[in-house]
């Protein structure tokens, strides 16, 4: 799958293989040893981030998990 | 004026299968519309929990007379953000989907919680609710959502081997179908469907024209 900037998305499938066995191997099984993926996932945030305002995609002030908050 | 939907589906995988696949959807045959993914957050709580929130890129097929109304990203592009928790002690993953894009035009908030199947361990139910609003005047009167199985039947099946979601199709539906004592307002619902579809969770809408 593409990176909405288009020079992340070798990034982003770096990280996301990384994540991916993560998720599985480590902390699905209640592994707390800690993320491996720290350091790639930064460069692709660093570069994500940046497409993000370059397109100017208004995410910014969206609080978590927001919309639901006053919903039963 | 909100409405509001909820249904409970099945998966016949376990729990650990169907997050693991959560996060490995994209792409997938049934979701060609979805242009880009990103993850734009992620953390692990002092609880343990996983926190992340993801960017969806998704086409928005406005006719190309609306477009020139539109401005430019609008007039192709939907932006959608979602938000999720997956907490492997308790075993549930939740997540909220909404789109961040055409929000003055159609709100539409999807909310699923996936836990084991109390019954059969192996199998994940998920309770899925969903909250349309519009400002549009007419549109907003018009917003009616009614629970129909056959169309929330659209849960994801996870096959063995290489985890596919597959997705059911939802029945086409247009405008030249409505009933003779549809309103113009139940047109406005319909037609803001067929424009915008990529705003709606698959089947959601159902409208009370058809």
């Amino acid at each position: 799958m593409n990176s909405v900037g288009e020079g992340c998305t070798d990034l982003k499938r770096e990280y996301d293989q990384c994540f991916n066995r993560w998720f599985a191997e480590k902390f699905l099984k209640g592994d707390r040893s800690g993320d491996p993926c720290t350091e790639m996932f930064k460069k692709y945030q660093h570069c994500v981030q940046k497409a993000i305002k370059e397109k100017d995609i208004p995410i910014d002030g969206v609080e978590f998990m927001g919309p639901n908050k006053d919903k039963p | 004026m909100v409405k509001y939907f909820a249904c409970v589906g099945l998966l016949r995988s376990s729990w650990d299968q169907v997050c693991m696949a959560f996060w490995q959807r994209y792409p997938n045959p049934y979701s060609n519309h979805v242009l880009t993914e990103d993850i734009i957050f992620r953390e692990v709580t002092h609880g343990n929990c996983l926190v992340s929130r993801r960017l969806l890129t998704k086409t928005n097929r406005a006719p190309r007379w609306m477009e020139k109304y539109l401005p430019v990203t609008m007039a192709r592009l939907a932006y959608i953000i979602e938000d999720s928790i997956v907490d492997p002690q308790a075993r549930t993953m939740t997540t909220l989907t909404w789109n961040i894009s055409h929000a003055r035009m159609m709100s539409v908030e999807e909310r699923c919680e996936y836990r084991m199947n109390p019954d059969n361990p192996s199998w994940t139910e998920i309770n899925r609710e969903a909250w349309i609003s519009s400002n549009l005047y007419g549109l907003s009167r018009a917003v009616q959502v009614r629970p129909h199985p056959g169309h929330w039947r659209s849960m994801p099946q996870i096959g063995p081997g290489r985890l596919h979601w597959q997705l059911k199709r939802r029945p086409k539906t247009w405008p030249h179908r409505l009933r003779r004592n549809s309103s113009l307002s139940d047109l406005a619902l319909v037609l803001t469907e067929r424009l915008f579809p990529t705003l709606f969770p698959k089947g959601l809408v159902q409208s009370t024209v058809l």
